[in-house]
């Protein structure tokens, strides 16, 4: 009986310390976003997501950072979301267990480990200084696009990964092609987890900073951007700029607060598409 | 379109239906291409760049620096060069030469030697002039440029050694734009990188085991579906945003709490970072810990071991690998965080001695110093090496964690 006294009394002692350091967890999200929430929602209205910044950013609103980091997501978005499932169609279903299908996956974890700061080096070198793009959409877009893709990649690759084989087999047997059952049987049937998964991604590429720094971001520029070899002002950089150096970082402390629940709600609306996607085309396709 | 008919009928579809099928399948391969290439052209960049700084002379621009041809010293290193412009060595014995004081000569002080009329309107006069200060001074010490340097010159000219790998990785001072000549020592950067991102997981890792075997063998289902959603956020929002919460919310509290008189501190980093790591440490271990096999779960609760007996026992030895590729995924996330670090650290460039004093790491060194930094240049170039160093850190981590997870499959 002690003996089972003690086994009981250890396990909701360890239950306990699990369940309380996991509210911690809960309890360190929340109080961020609530200050940044309760902080900052009073100078988030119609007028801040549409006026150029004044006074040397103290006042105004961030249209301009705004309308940058949108043309960002859109620019890298186009380069990386078509290579991305592309290649994760070729790995998952044409390199069969080849030394060709492991060096490529090692290269992706590879380069989804690389530091973000390391690809604003890489931008900076290869787009901005040798392509000779310079500071511009441009430049800024494909390395974030790089940078997103091990994430696009990995996502086709597990979303085609749950496929079951029966499916395919299935198609082959009826005598479709190779590329006919990507078209029509696989790849609609992953399509649910790799918008999910495309859509968590420009949560990430909407939030970078490092990469921007010296590819694209533009310190104050309050004109909207013409083509794409014009530099752009972007939200993550924007924050940085108004809460370390600004011109007076007292007094723009209000838009830092605003900019930064504009950055936390991109990343929560993103979010709370992705699940919506992900619940409405499974069901949609488990009632075809 | 008759012909267009013929060559259909010539040509049987399944020909045709093949050709598009190469196309096709050229087209996904040259995707799969991409990332290796990326990887490629990132080491190629990063490392042509970074390593031709050891090309670099310390002195900037063209500058040279000329000693009297009596003084014994010839050879100068680049620190030795700093100490005896900041004054802090001023006679020539601790260089290795003669018991004579140190005379410094600068640009600046041409006035106090010269007037104008004798350098004349272009300087046409001052090599020969600054020959011959030299030659009378035996304890001079004069950096000019290279171009007043007289042809027939009797001083001599120190020779001074470019960067080595040596002083870069072991050199205990960072001034790349001191003058005349720049100190490129990165050990008090990467020592700050790692103690930073050490302390980080130190805190996080407690935190995220515990959550993550709260949420893998304990939590209900419905708790565990609040759960996910959270830590999925956790990971999402933008490291600018941690920093700036950061620099509002820890960094004040650290400098009353600890009566500091700044609270950008080390420490400051680490809470910072330490945030950042959990959702890597919860998902990761969170994975490892849903590997363990039903059976051997099922098998210890028949011999009668509780619910946690059974998790220590069983389910966190059977998952240790993945256990232990969380923690140092996590460290690898710490160790190439940029923004949320820069903001909060202080970003002093000197050597750490307690998480209380400002400090500063490789990717916020990069972040802070190459929009300042001229293209090509040294200090362009010595930058370029940090992120060499911060490359070769983060791909040892990464390959590390995939022959641990790869050794946990073969089991």
């Amino acid at each position: 009986m002690q003996s089972d006294f003690k086994k009981i009394l250890s396990q909701s002692i360890a239950f306990w310390t699990f369940r309380i350091l996991s509210l911690v967890v809960m309890g360190i999200l929340f109080s961020i976003l609530g200050f940044i929430f309760v902080k900052g929602i009073g100078v988030v209205n119609w007028d801040f997501i549409t006026q150029m910044p004044e006074d040397g950013m103290t006042k105004g609103g961030i249209y301009p950072a705004i309308i940058g980091t949108l043309c960002l997501i859109a620019g890298s978005m186009l380069f990386a979301f078509p290579i991305g499932v592309m290649s994760g169609i070729y790995i998952f279903e044409y390199t069969k267990d080849s030394w060709y299908r492991k060096f490529v996956q090692l290269m992706t974890a590879n380069l989804a480990g690389v530091p973000s700061i390391v690809f604003g080096l890489f931008g900076m070198a290869l787009f901005v200084n040798k392509l000779g793009f310079g500071d511009s959409i441009l430049s800024g877009s494909l390395t974030l696009g790089l940078l997103a893709l091990p994430v696009v990649i990995r996502t086709t690759e597990e979303a085609l990964k749950a496929i079951d084989n029966s499916y395919r087999e299935a198609s082959y047997a009826l005598g479709a092609s190779k590329l006919q059952t990507i078209k029509r049987v696989t790849l609609p049937m992953a399509l649910p987890n790799i918008i999910t998964g495309l859509i968590l991604s420009i949560g990430r590429v909407s939030g970078e900073t490092a990469p921007i720094l010296f590819t694209v971001a533009a310190y104050f520029l309050p004109k909207l951007p013409t083509s794409v070899f014009d530099q752009v002002m972007a939200l993550p950089y924007h924050l940085y700029v108004i809460s370390t150096s600004g011109t007076n970082i007292a007094e723009s402390r209000g838009m830092a607060y605003g900019t930064a629940v504009i950055l936390i709600l991109i990343v929560l609306i993103l979010n709370i598409i992705a699940n919506i996607i992900r619940r409405f085309l499974t069901k949609k396709y488990k009632t075809n | 379109m008759r012909l267009l008919l013929v060559l259909v009928k010539l040509l049987p579809l399944t020909v045709i239906k093949k050709v598009i099928n190469k196309i096709f399948e050229g087209l996904l391969m040259f995707s799969s291409t991409i990332t290796t290439l990326t990887v490629l052209l990132i080491v190629l960049f990063l490392f042509k760049e970074g390593i031709s700084v050891f090309k670099e002379s310390p002195l900037e621009g063209e500058n040279v620096i000329v000693l009297s041809n009596q003084n014994k010293v010839s050879h100068l290193t680049s620190v030795e060069v700093k100490k005896i412009f900041d004054q802090e060595t001023t006679n020539w014995k601790f260089v290795g030469g003669a018991n004579d004081s140190i005379l410094l000569f600068t640009f600046n002080d041409l006035s106090n030697y010269f007037s104008e009329e004798e350098l004349g309107p272009a300087f046409e006069f001052l090599p020969n002039k600054m020959d011959s200060l030299i030659e009378a001074n035996p304890g001079i010490i004069a950096v000019f440029s290279k171009k007043y340097l007289d042809k027939n010159h009797k001083s001599k000219v120190a020779t001074i050694d470019n960067i080595s790998p040596k002083t870069f990785l072991l050199g205990k001072e960072w001034f790349p734009t001191a003058n005349p000549a720049v100190q490129l020592g990165v050990l008090p950067l990467i020592l700050g990188t790692l103690y930073v991102s050490i302390v980080a997981i130190l805190i996080a890792l407690p935190i995220g085991l515990a959550t993550a075997i709260y949420i893998a063998e304990v939590a209900h289902p419905k708790i565990r579906a609040i759960y996910k959603p959270v830590i999925e956020l956790l990971a999402g929002i933008p490291s600018v945003v941690y920093g700036f919460f950061g620099l509002i919310v820890i960094v004040p509290l650290i400098q009353k709490t600890f009566n500091l008189p700044v609270g950008e501190t080390g420490l400051a980093g680490a809470i910072i970072l330490a945030i950042m790591a959990l959702p890597t440490i919860i998902t990761v271990t969170e994975d490892a810990l849903r590997n363990t096999p039903r059976s051997m779960k099922e098998a210890s609760l028949a011999l009668g071991a509780t619910q946690w007996q059974t998790i220590y026992k069983v389910v966190i030895p059977y998952s240790a690998s993945g256990i232990s590729a969380a923690a140092i995924l996590g460290i690898g996330r710490a160790i190439g965080e940029t923004m949320a670090v820069l903001m909060v650290t202080g970003n002093a460039a000197v050597m750490p001695h307690s998480l209380l004093e400002p400090l500063r790491t490789i990717p916020a060194t990069i972040a802070a110093e190459l929009g300042e930094a001229p293209a090509n240049g040294i200090h362009y170039k010595a930058l370029f090496g940090l992120g060499c160093i911060l490359f070769i850190i983060t791909m040892i981590i990464n390959i590390w964690v995939e022959t641990i997870s790869k050794r946990r499959v073969n089991r």
